[in-house]
C-alpha cells in the first residue's frame, strides 16, 4: 500500500512535468532540454521562498512564473538568435545549473522543519485525522488534475489551436499571418512553467532541494509521454493529457518494481534501459500505422 | 495593385556557386487580374512568388502593394493580405487537426488568436456549406483528421482555407501539380470560381499550359529571370497552346536541350 501511494505521488508529480514535455515534444516537436534545468529551478525557488517564510501555496504560482521565464529564454535563443532547438535547450540547461545555485545559495537546501503545501497548520486544523496520511497524494492529485484540465481548456482555445498548428505545420501559421516564432516561444513558456511547477511540488514532497535533482528529468518526462501516448493509443475516450498522466504513473511503477530487484546505484541504468524499451515498442507501432496507411 | 521594381536576386552570394536569377526584374499586376505564369524549371517562377510573399529576401529593388512599400515587411505580416496555396497539399492544412478545427483556424485569420473557444459552433453550418461545393463529401467528415485525407481533398481544403477570409491577393504555386488529372481539373475549376466570386487578384504558376491559356486574364512566360511573353486581354485570348509550345522549344534549344 505504501509503495502504491508513493508511486502515485511520484508519478503524478512527474505527470505534471510530462504535461510540459507533451507540449514541447508532441505538440511543438521541439526536443527541449531546458527541462533538466527548469525542474530544479522550480525547486530552488520553492526551497528559498519557504525558508524565508513565504506561504507555501504562493510558491506554486511563483514557481510556474519562473519556469515560464526560463522557457521564454530558450524560445528567444532559438527563435531570435536562430540557434538549433536542441542546442538552445542545452544552453539554457547549463546556465540554469548556476542560476539554481545562486537562487538556493548551496547545492542542498533541506526544508524538513518548514511548513509545505502538504503539511502546515491550516491543514492540521481543518482536515480530519483519518485523511491526514493521504493528504500528500490527494493534494498532488488535485494539482495535477487542475493542470491537466487547464491545459485541455487552453488547447481548445484559438491560441491553443495555433500552438497545435505550429508544431504540425509551421507554414500554415505563417499563412495565417501569425509569427510562428512567437507561438513557439509561448509553447516553450507554458511547458517550462509546468515543469518548474512539478519541481516546486517535488521539492516540497521530498522536503529538500538538491542541485542534481533535474538530471534525467527530461528522460523521465519523455518516457512518460511516449508510454502514455503509444501504449494507450487505442483507448479513444481518454484525452492525450490524461494518457500522459497515466503514462507517468506507469513509468514510475515500472521503476519502483525494477528498483526492488536491483541495487540503488543501477537506478539511472534502469531508467535508460526502460526508456530504450519503450522507444522500441512505440517505434514498432508507428511502422504498423504507416503500412496501414 | 502589386508592383515589383528593379528586383535583384542572387543565390549563394559571395561563393563560387553565386547565381544571379533576377537582374532588374519588373512586374506590375493590376487589381483584379488573374495572371498565369509558365516557364521552364529554374526560370524564376517560384522565386518570384517567394519574393512577393517575403519567403526569401531580395538584394535590391522594391515590392509594393497598392502603393505601400512592403519590401522590408516580414512574411507573416504580408500574409494578412495574401492567401497562398502550395504545390504540396500537406503545406496548406494541419494534418493532426480535424477538418472542423482546420476550418476554424483559417476562419480566424486576421483576428486575434486569444483565449476564446477555438471552434465557433455557430459557424459549423457555414463551413459545411463551403465544403459541400467541393463535392468531395468532406462536409460529413468534420471530425476526421485532415492527415487521413487524400492529396486532392487536402488541396481543395487548402484552397478554401486560404480564401475564406478577406484577402487581396491569391498566390497559387503549381497548386494542381501534385494531383491526378481529374482532381486537378476539379481544383482548377474551383479556383476559377473562387477568384471570380471574390474578385481576387491572382498569380498562378503552372506547368499545365492548357490551364494557363484557358484560365486567367493575362499570361506570362518566364525564362532565366525575365518575362519573355506577356499578353493580356484580347491578345491573351488569341494565344494558342501551339504558340506557347513553340516558344518553349525555342528557349529549350537556346539552353542546349
Amino acid at each position: 500500500m505504501d509503495m502504491f501511494i508513493s508511486v502515485l505521488e511520484q508519478g503524478l508529480i512527474y505527470g505534471i512535468l510530462s504535461l510540459g514535455l507533451y507540449i514541447t515534444y508532441k505538440i511543438l516537436d521541439f526536443p527541449d532540454l531546458t527541462v533538466d534545468g527548469s525542474f530544479p529551478l522550480g525547486a530552488a525557488v520553492t526551497a528559498t521562498l519557504i525558508t524565508k517564510g513565504v506561504n507555501p501555496y504562493l510558491t506554486l504560482p511563483i514557481a510556474f512564473a519562473v519556469g515560464v521565464a526560463a522557457g521564454i529564454c530558450t524560445g528567444l535563443i532559438h527563435v531570435k538568435c536562430k540557434v538549433r532547438d536542441l542546442l538552445s535547450g542545452i544552453i539554457m540547461m547549463t546556465a540554469l545549473w548556476s542560476i539554481n545555485l545562486y537562487i538556493a545559495g548551496t547545492a542542498n537546501v533541506p526544508i524538513f522543519s518548514q511548513s509545505t503545501i502538504f503539511k502546515n497548520e491550516m491543514l492540521e486544523r481543518f482536515i480530519p485525522q483519518a485523511i491526514q496520511p493521504y493528504m500528500t497524494v490527494l493534494i498532488i492529485l488535485a494539482v495535477s488534475l487542475i493542470c491537466k484540465i487547464l491545459l485541455d481548456l487552453y488547447l481548445s482555445t484559438k491560441s491553443g489551436f495555433l500552438l497545435r498548428a505550429v508544431g504540425d505545420n509551421h507554414m500554415l501559421v505563417t499563412s495565417l499571418a501569425k509569427d510562428q516564432g512567437n507561438v513557439k516561444i509561448l509553447g516553450l513558456a507554458i511547458a517550462n512553467g509546468l515543469v518548474s511547477l512539478a519541481g516546486c511540488i517535488f521539492c516540497q514532497e521530498q522536503r529538500v532541494f538538491e542541485i542534481s535533482m533535474g538530471t534525467g528529468a527530461m528522460v523521465i518526462g519523455l518516457a512518460s509521454v511516449i508510454i502514455g501516448t503509444s501504449l494507450l493509443k487505442k483507448i479513444e475516450f481518454l484525452s492525450m493529457t490524461t494518457k500522459v498522466l497515466v503514462g507517468a504513473i506507469i513509468y514510475k511503477a515500472c521503476v519502483a518494481i525494477a528498483i526492488r530487484k536491483f541495487e540503488p546505484q543501477s537506478m539511472k541504468l534502469i531508467t535508460a534501459v526502460l526508456f530504450l524499451i519503450i522507444l522500441i515498442i512505440s517505434m514498432e507501432r508507428k511502422k504498423k500505422v504507416k503500412i496501414d496507411a | 495593385m502589386l508592383e515589383l521594381k528593379g528586383i535583384h536576386k542572387y543565390y549563394n552570394p559571395g561563393t563560387l556557386n553565386e547565381m544571379c536569377l533576377f537582374q532588374d526584374f519588373n512586374l506590375s499586376v493590376d487589381q483584379g487580374e488573374f495572371v498565369s505564369v509558365v516557364g521552364s524549371n529554374g526560370s524564376g517562377k517560384t522565386s518570384m512568388l517567394n519574393i512577393i510573399c517575403g519567403s526569401i529576401p531580395v538584394e535590391a529593388g522594391s515590392i509594393s502593394i497598392n502603393g505601400t512599400d512592403i519590401t522590408k515587411a516580414k512574411e507573416f505580416v504580408r500574409n494578412r493580405k495574401i492567401g497562398r496555396v502550395f504545390q504540396n497539399p500537406a503545406v496548406g492544412t494541419c494534418p493532426s487537426m480535424t477538418i472542423l478545427e482546420n476550418m476554424s483556424l483559417a476562419d480566424n485569420k486576421g483576428k486575434l488568436y486569444g483565449l476564446s473557444r477555438g471552434i465557433n459552433k455557430a459557424r459549423k453550418a457555414y463551413y459545411q456549406e463551403q465544403l459541400r461545393q467541393l463535392g468531395l463529401g468532406l462536409e460529413d467528415k468534420m471530425n476526421v483528421k485532415v492527415g487521413s485525407l487524400s492529396g486532392g481533398q487536402r488541396q481543395a481544403m487548402a484552397l478554401l482555407m486560404s480564401t475564406m477570409t478577406p484577402i487581396e491577393f491569391l498566390i497559387l504555386d503549381e497548386h494542381t501539380a501534385a494531383l491526378d488529372p481529374k482532381t486537378a481539373q476539379l481544383i482548377m475549376e474551383l479556383t476559377d470560381k473562387i477568384v471570380k466570386e471574390k474578385k481576387l487578384t491572382t498569380i498562378m504558376v503552372t506547368h499545365n499550359l492548357r490551364y494557363a491559356i484557358e484560365y486567367g486574364s493575362r499570361i506570362l512566360m518566364m525564362h532565366q529571370g525575365e518575362c519573355i511573353l506577356d499578353k493580356k486581354g484580347v491578345e491573351k485570348e488569341q494565344v494558342q497552346t501551339e504558340d506557347i509550345l513553340k516558344l518553349f522549344n525555342e528557349i529549350s534549344i537556346e539552353c542546349g536541350n
